[in-house]
């Protein structure tokens, strides 16, 4: 780890900075002059909806997708010229899993190990830890093809840690997990922190960004709408608490009455407000609405508000 | 930039060792097709078709074509597992996402494909050897040079196919190689009968353009054990069009795979 010491003060260099990075596929962006620095030890999110560039930003940070324009180093090492030694640091979790269908899930392990120059001796200790970890010692010698969904995520998150990666970059780690196979994927991810990884994750499950990044960037069309942690991305754009009502001309009336923030979304409107009490005795008293549901504003809220209600293709 | 010079390390080995370790998994089913083919060839053309030929060159029919059976062995099996298998691998496992995703690079994949691909030749011709052996149109031990050169020719043919794996659209796509490129040299290369009976312009069109001749050509050379000169102008063209090939199929998937 780059740390430079400077008049008696420690900077830790961070481990993954990007300055304007752009990258094109012939006339689409995918991404957009984007900047963003990722500290040791961090869990750093990438938020966005269907095709806003964050795989691509992933395999950039990977080496595997060079850049069409902007800077982008990992552990200070520059990606277009040190990706040997970058890609050596870090452990990939892919969106789409690639394992071998011709090897068990140990020999999956134990060829992926190879790659890194790792000798067999260590390997086959490492891949036995790492097999307890992810809890599927039992299915060593299983083939790929007999795993369920949730096996295989946690498979490849134990590929991913086969080189004692310092550095990992998880794709949508828990895409299409039950809630037990999430939980598990969550509570491994924070172990990984605890002991010293950096963690890069993509997830379009808010809950889990909300629970897990220290901070966060959401990305539509290729650029970051916001970045910031996840608690103060909701303060700061929705405010504390939600009440929803009934969409309704009375309703309408009476929030504009107490200067209320609100949006309409079908027939419900959602009142932003840091004072729910208030906004909720206003409707119940005023309008005599169908129905008011006070709630926690969430990440989602945030999401939606930002990046629109408009399906993607 | 089709020529560009990769830069390789010995991780290439760490691709072909890959391949291997598949292969060795399900060998039995892989170690078949060398035995039967050379005999069905040799049984139905060799000593079928032989029947109504009396010798070629001076030579038995089935001395005369045991060699073409060798070499297009060594072009099978190369270019099947650098078109299809590769693409396998490729599009549908995803294995070289896998792979780049590790110290190693793209072109060292591809290189450690086309090493297998030269590998799977050399170990079908060991297979077809002692078949063809039995029969005894082989001369040894001149016949054994077989062997190291299968390596050869079957890199030859590896980045041949490489190339067509770098540009084909689909899977489907790649029966038109095989059809339109491995069909014709399996019938024109001197394989059957020999180029001289071509009319003159074609067969110096068949030395020019058609990779198989100049591997019967040497193939031939070592089982009849007749060494000559051409042995050596042939090889040196198959080095010659193994490089260029090589450097083009390198670069092609690079273009193909890293956007
Ligand atoms: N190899 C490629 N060639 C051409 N276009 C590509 C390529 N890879 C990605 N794209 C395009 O770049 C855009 C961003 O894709 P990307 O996969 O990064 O999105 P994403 O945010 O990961 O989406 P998702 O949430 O669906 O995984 C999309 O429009 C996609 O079609
Ligand atoms: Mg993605």
């Amino acid at each position: 780890m780059p740390a430079i010491l400077l008049d008696g003060w420690l900077f830790i260099a961070p481990v993954i900075v990007a300055s304007n990075l752009v990258k094109r596929f012939g006339n689409l962006v995918a991404v957009d002059n984007i900047s963003f620095t990722v500290e040791e030890g961090e869990i750093f999110g990438f938020l966005g909806p269907n095709g806003a560039g964050k795989t691509t930003a992933m395999k950039m940070i990977q080496c595997v997708s060079p850049g069409s324009g902007g800077k982008l180093t990992v552990f200070g090492m520059d990606v277009n010229t040190e990706q040997r030694k970058i890609k050596r640091l870090i452990g990939v979790v892919p969106q789409e899993n690639n394992f071998d269908p011709d090897f068990t899930v140990y020999e999956n392990l134990l060829v992926y190990s190879r790659y890194f120059d790792i000798p067999r001796r260590d390997a086959e200790k490492t891949i036995s830890e790492l097999l307890d970890f992810v809890q599927l010692d039992e299915k060593k010698d299983t083939m790929i093809e007999h795993l369920s969904g949730g096996m295989k995520r946690r498979l490849i998150l134990a590929r991913a840690l086969v080189n004692r990666s310092r550095l990992l970059i998880l794709d949508e780690p828990t895409v299409g997990l039950d809630p037990q196979a999430r939980h598990l994927i969550w509570d491994r991810i924070r172990k990984l922190q605890a002991q010293g990884s950096t963690i890069v994750l993509t997830t379009h499950y808010l809950e889990e960004a909300a629970r897990l990044c220290d901070r966060l960037v959401i990305m539509d069309s290729g650029k970051i709408l916001v970045e910031g942690k996840p608690d103060e991305l909701v303060r700061d754009y929705i405010g504390t608490e939600i009440v929803e009502v009934q969409n309704g001309p009375e309703a309408v009336a009476c929030l504009d009455r107490i200067a209320a923030k609100y949006e309409t979304i079908g027939d419900m409107i959602q009142v932003y407000t840091d004072d729910p009490q208030k906004v909720a005795n206003a409707l119940l008293e005023e309008c005599r609405p169908g129905h008011v549901v006070a709630r926690k504003a969430t990440l989602e809220d945030v999401f939606l508000k930002l990046t629109g209600r408009k399906l993607r293709e | 930039m089709y020529l560009e010079i990769p830069q390789l390390t010995g991780s290439v080995w760490k691709v072909w060792l890959r391949n291997r370790d598949v292969f060795m998994k399900t060998f039995r089913v892989n170690f078949i097709p060398p035995f039967i083919q050379p005999l069905l060839y040799l049984l139905a053309i060799g000593f079928g078709v032989g029947t109504f030929v009396n010798t070629v060159d001076g030579m038995p029919y089935p001395k005369f074509i045991a060699p073409a059976i060798i070499a297009t062995g060594i072009m099978n099996s190369s270019f099947f597992e650098c078109t299809f298998a590769t693409y396998v691998r490729m599009y549908f496992q995803k294995t070289f996402d896998a792979i780049i995703a590790t110290p190693l690079s793209i072109e060292e994949v591809i290189v450690g494909e086309l090493l297998w691909g030269a590998t799977r030749s050399t170990i079908d011709t060991i297979l077809m050897l002692p078949v063809l052996a039995a029969f005894g149109v082989l001369e040894f031990p001149q016949s054994l040079l077989v062997i190291p050169f299968a390596f050869i020719g079957g890199f030859l043919f590896a980045t041949i196919a490489m190339c067509f794996t770098a540009i084909t659209p689909n899977i489907d796509s790649l029966n038109y190689p095989s059809f339109l490129f491995v069909t014709p040299m399996f019938l024109f290369s001197g394989t059957f009968f020999p180029l001289s009976l071509l009319p003159q312009p074609v067969q110096y069109m068949a030395l020019a353009v058609l990779p198989l001749t100049h591997v019967v050509i040497i193939v031939r050379s070592f089982t009849t054990a007749t060494l000559s000169g051409m042995v050596l102008l042939s090889l040196g063209w198959i080095v010659l069009v193994s490089l260029l090939f090589f450097l083009l199929s390198v670069n092609l998937m690079k273009r193909r795979l890293i956007a």
